[in-house]
């Protein structure tokens, strides 16, 4: 097993990374070099990338982004991320669970998170990463700061009597 | 009797932004003081921090707590503001 920085572990089942770097990379070195969602009993892999968006649009008002900043608590978001990845290969039965998460300025188009999973049907590993992103969207101490093409920049700390998680 | 003590807590994000760019608050409290005693606190001492506090959750040591789990001597203790992660 390759020896890992102190916020990447490698379990058998389990891969998490918070970093200042790009993601994009790191997915296309571990695809060809060390295909982290390999398993020869899987029969599905699914790879999830979550990317700047330029526009909202909510009801009439549209916001015109120039790129997010985040930051974390980053021991406890590793941990948190780690004690997901777990439980959502038992829950689905997967073979492989990857949650990578970027830090700091993701410009337009760029990934700031990426979740891979493995498992036996498509079914299970479809339903793993909507959930794995519903959980690490609710309870992962990260946060993002819309920078606007106007200046104004705004940390976003979602309501949840006002804002739905699935459209952040 | 619950002696004086001083607690720091450490602030993300938009708290931090609030508190003019601080990683950091010192909450004077006291002994066996619980997280929702700890967060009504932080609120009254630091004014700014408030409506985003109400709000947030606490971490201790690295976990959520609930409003009734006592504050250990020594914890880490974190404001954690709704997250955006993702």
């Amino acid at each position: 097993m390759p020896a890992q920085s102190t916020t990447d572990e490698d379990f058998d089942s389990v891969h998490v990374c918070l970093t200042d770097e790009p993601l994009e990379p790191m997915i296309a070195a571990t695809s060809s070099e060390e295909p982290w969602l390999a398993h020869p009993d899987a029969g599905a892999m699914l790879w999830f990338h979550g990317v700047t968006r330029r526009k909202t649009v909510q009801g009439d008002r549209v916001t015109v982004t120039k790129e997010l900043s985040y930051t974390a608590h980053r021991e406890m978001a590793v941990k948190q991320l780690k004690e997901l990845a777990h439980n959502a290969v038992q829950e689905f039965t997967l073979h492989r669970v990857v949650i990578l998460h970027r830090l700091g300025v993701v410009p337009i188009g760029q990934a700031s998170v990426i979740v891979g999973c493995s498992s036996s049907h498509r079914v299970a590993s479809l339903d793993a990463v909507a959930t794995i992103m519903d959980r690490l969207k609710k309870d992962v101490p990260i946060w993002k700061q819309e920078r606007f093409e106007s200046g104004d920049r705004q940390w976003i700390h979602p309501s949840p009597t006002t804002d739905d998680p699935t459209t952040h | 009797m619950n002696e004086p003590r001083t607690i720091e807590v450490l602030l993300f994000a938009g708290a931090s932004e609030a508190a003019d760019g601080a990683d950091r608050v010192i909450v004077r409290s006291h002994d066996h003081i619980t997280a929702s005693e700890l967060m009504k606190q932080l609120a009254d001492q630091h004014a700014a921090l408030a409506p985003l506090a109400r709000r947030s959750r606490l971490a201790i040591d690295q976990r959520y707590v609930s409003a009734d789990h006592v504050i250990p001597s020594g914890a880490e203790v974190a404001l954690i503001p709704p997250v955006s992660g993702g």
